[in-house]
């Protein structure tokens, strides 16, 4: 069995003599990536900065590498833990490549000097990082996406064993994102780096993560794999979310439904009503959706947004109950939408739902008409 | 850390080239100006054989070298001194001067000459660096403890202002009540002058000064690093106790030795390090060390020069002259900061 790399004892982290939360145990082995997650402000920030030193720990220990970080000394730690903050860095008159270069401190000598060997690591570590073009830009002007991959450049040629990252993705835009993440991926593979981090953005935890900690009222709440920690039931609880608002699948939440008596029928499939459901969320109409299957890609959404899902159970022919029922819901609303241009087998049904809106559609249109003359 | 590439490697010996050749030529400009005109022969016969005029030989010996020497010395300290503390407090407009230590420093010294002149005693150089030191150590003890209150750095400069308003009013005080005979040398000395230095107190300074210039280039890793925040600093092995004690001594001391020699000298502790790090395109502490000491001394030969004669035989304090082409720098800088930010 591998050793943990990083790994704390009835760990208490807090700021002053006030204690946040006590009693933390992590463990994080080398080529493995630990996420903390949890909502704003429970301390996923203030347990990093204790690993790091930042802050000092209110009890407990951190161990690096079979070690108490107690006993050793800061060149010691530092050329084997190495860190990214999401805190903006603005240091002055400094290009791309000095930033990068101040990585080496734990390797070079009294004075900084740096080696033949040392530059050429800082300039594997921007080329990997694909910021070899930046090199000799200065870092105070190059875009926030660019500076957060330097400052990886920087801890990749401390070459730690160990990187720690407080939600290093915070300022950047999605490719931005997925880049680092892919860097931080790739380090993990090749050079069997330990690493622990903070993210707020759930889906990337999900892909990124070996194993996740969830950090929720003063408490690591609950440990596992992503698979047994994303699920709705558990996500809405740590985020204090409605229920039925979270999908499991993508890690993403949908926006507070229109509540009511359903005005619209929307007769979707295989992904096609999305967009509809959520335009009618953006516009408050309270809708119906039906004959969905609890397998299609839509039915999270469809459960999310609308005031009313008729369901089929998997891979089942649509039941003659489901389908009666949709039809008595239809006939209540005032407005049919039919996504679907095809159908099937199995939702053959919803071919006749869609011929009954129709109907009903005209019907309601002409009234309006002779109302209006 | 000093930066790799050729380019810039280039533009520091140039850079330095320049700040030597501007040494050389204020150095000789100051020694031949005065009321006693010396030609160029002149000096060299004095400064290099035996001979030479003899009224101009003590002239050069005795009241051009030295002065011009403490202006070098002093200026050099300044500068670095201001750069230790922009480090420390990752504030660019901080220096001994605006943080209210040099008028810590004043105050205290001021105290120990009127004290001991009482007493009909006179205060040696030691002992004026002493009291110097202990009020800017005092001052510094106020900064350390408001700046762990305010975050934001103009709030800091705004304390260090006052603390230095504090430190003169109570030494303005302290010069109305003194015996009438202490005044005219207090006087001169609180507004700032290398006139009057004697050769003991050019070799005290120049061995406290280099000493702790040699402790600087020491600190130059650490000080690298520093620059990406104290974060990242420790993270690379930095011991930051150590570090900042270490940054906040030396300082402290450095500009002590300038108070109690010079008194206060505002704005070369702003101007020069700014200067330096535009003139070397670089903030690579160990490049810019030497840089600010160099470009200190220049800046102070140059304004000491103009302290003598733009009014001769008027004296100007010396603070009235670093001001005149410090400020400048100063506005410059906040100007370009919020550029900067917008």
């Amino acid at each position: 069995m591998r050793e943990d790399y990083i790994r704390t004892e009835q760990l208490a982290v807090g700021y002053g003599s006030q204690v946040l939360i006590r009693q933390i145990e992590l463990h994080v082995k080398r080529g493995q990536i630990v996420t903390l997650i949890g909502p704003n402000g429970s301390g996923k920030s203030t347990i990093l900065k204790s690993i790091i030193r930042h802050i000092r720990p209110l009890g407990g220990a951190v161990c690096l590498d079979g070690r108490s970080m107690k006993d050793m000394t800061e060149r010691e730690i530092g050329r084997r833990m190495s860190i990214l903050m999401t805190d903006r860095v603005r240091p002055e008159a400094m290009t791309c490549r000095e930033v990068a270069a101040a990585g080496r401190y734990p390797h070079t000598g009294r004075f900084g000097i740096l080696s033949r060997e040392d530059r050429k690591k800082v300039d594997e570590a921007l080329a990997m990082v694909q910021a070899s073009d930046l090199a000799d830009q200065e870092f105070a002007r190059v875009s926030d996406g660019q500076k957060q991959r330097v400052l990886l450049a920087r801890a990749i040629c401390q070459e730690p064993e160990a990187i720690v990252l407080d939600e290093p993705t915070s300022f950047l835009d999605i490719r931005h994102k997925l880049e680092l993440l892919e860097i931080l991926k790739e380090l993990v593979q090749k050079r069997r780096v330990a690493v622990l981090l903070s993210l707020h953005e759930l889906d990337l935890a999900q892909k990124i993560s070996d194993y996740v900690v969830c950090v929720n009222r003063g408490a690591v709440e609950r440990c596992g794999t992503p698979e047994e920690i994303f699920t709705p039931d558990y996500m809405e609880r740590l985020y204090g979310i409605e229920a039925r608002r979270f999908n499991g699948a993508f890690c993403s939440a949908e926006l507070e439904p229109a509540a009511g008596k359903p005005e619209v029928f929307v007769i979707g499939g295989n992904g096609s009503g999305i967009p509809v459901y959520r335009r009618l969320q953006r516009q408050g109409i309270p809708f119906a959706a039906g004959v969905l299957h609890e397998n299609d890609g839509e039915y999270p959404v469809a459960r999310a947004l609308a005031a009313r899902v008729i369901a089929e159970r998997p891979f089942e022919p649509i039941s003659r109950e489901a389908f009666e029922e949709a039809s008595r819901i239809l006939q209540t609303c005032s407005q049919v939408i039919c996504c679907l241009t095809e159908f099937g087998t199995m939702n053959e049904k919803n071919r006749q739902l869609a011929r009954m809106g129709e109907e009903q559609n005209r019907r309601r249109s002409r009234t309006e008409e002779e109302n209006r003359t | 850390m000093a930066a790799g590439n050729r380019d810039s490697r280039s533009r520091y010996l140039l850079s330095f080239g320049l700040l030597l050749a501007l040494f050389v030529l204020l150095f000789l400009w100051n020694l031949n100006s005065g009321t006693v005109q010396l030609t160029p022969g002149e000096i060299a016969k004095i400064l290099f054989t035996e001979g030479g005029d003899r009224t101009a030989r003590p002239i050069v010996w005795e009241i051009r070298l030295p002065r011009i020497l403490a202006a070098a010395i002093l200026g050099g300290a300044l500068a670095v001194s201001g750069f230790l503390l922009q480090t420390f407090f990752a504030n660019p407009i901080a220096s001994p001067f605006v943080l209210g230590i040099s008028s810590g420093a004043k105050l205290t010294v001021a105290l120990a000459m009127i004290v001991l002149l009482e007493r009909g005693l006179t205060i040696s150089s030691a002992g004026m660096v002493l009291a110097a030191f202990a009020g800017s150590m005092i001052s510094m003890g106020f900064v350390l403890l408001i700046s762990g209150r305010v975050r934001q750095m103009s709030m800091l400069v705004v304390c260090g202002v006052m603390i230095g308003y504090i430190c003169s009013a109570i030494t303005d005080f302290l010069v109305t009540f003194a015996e009438d005979s202490d005044i005219v040398s207090l006087h001169n000395w609180s507004l700032g002058s290398f006139s009057g230095t004697s050769w003991e107190q050019v070799k005290l300074s120049a061995a406290i000064v280099f000493a702790c210039l040699v402790l600087t280039l020491f600190m130059a890793k650490p000080m690298g690093a520093y620059r990406l925040g104290e974060v990242y600093a420790q993270n690379m092995g930095v011991n930051l106790h150590r570090f900042r004690a270490a940054l906040i001594l030396v300082s402290s001391v450095l500009s002590a030795c300038v108070t109690a020699f010079a008194g206060p000298v505002s704005f070369v502790g702003i101007a020069v390090p700014h200067l330096a790090k535009r003139l070397f395109g670089t903030s690579s502490p160990l490049v810019l060390i030497p840089g600010c000491f160099l470009g200190g001394s220049v800046f102070c030969l140059f304004c000491d020069r103009i302290a003598r004669t733009a009014f001769s035989p008027a004296e100007l304090s010396i603070s009235s002259v670093t001001a005149v082409f410090g400020a400048p720098v100063v506005i410059l800088i906040m100007a370009g900061r919020r550029k900067q930010a917008a």
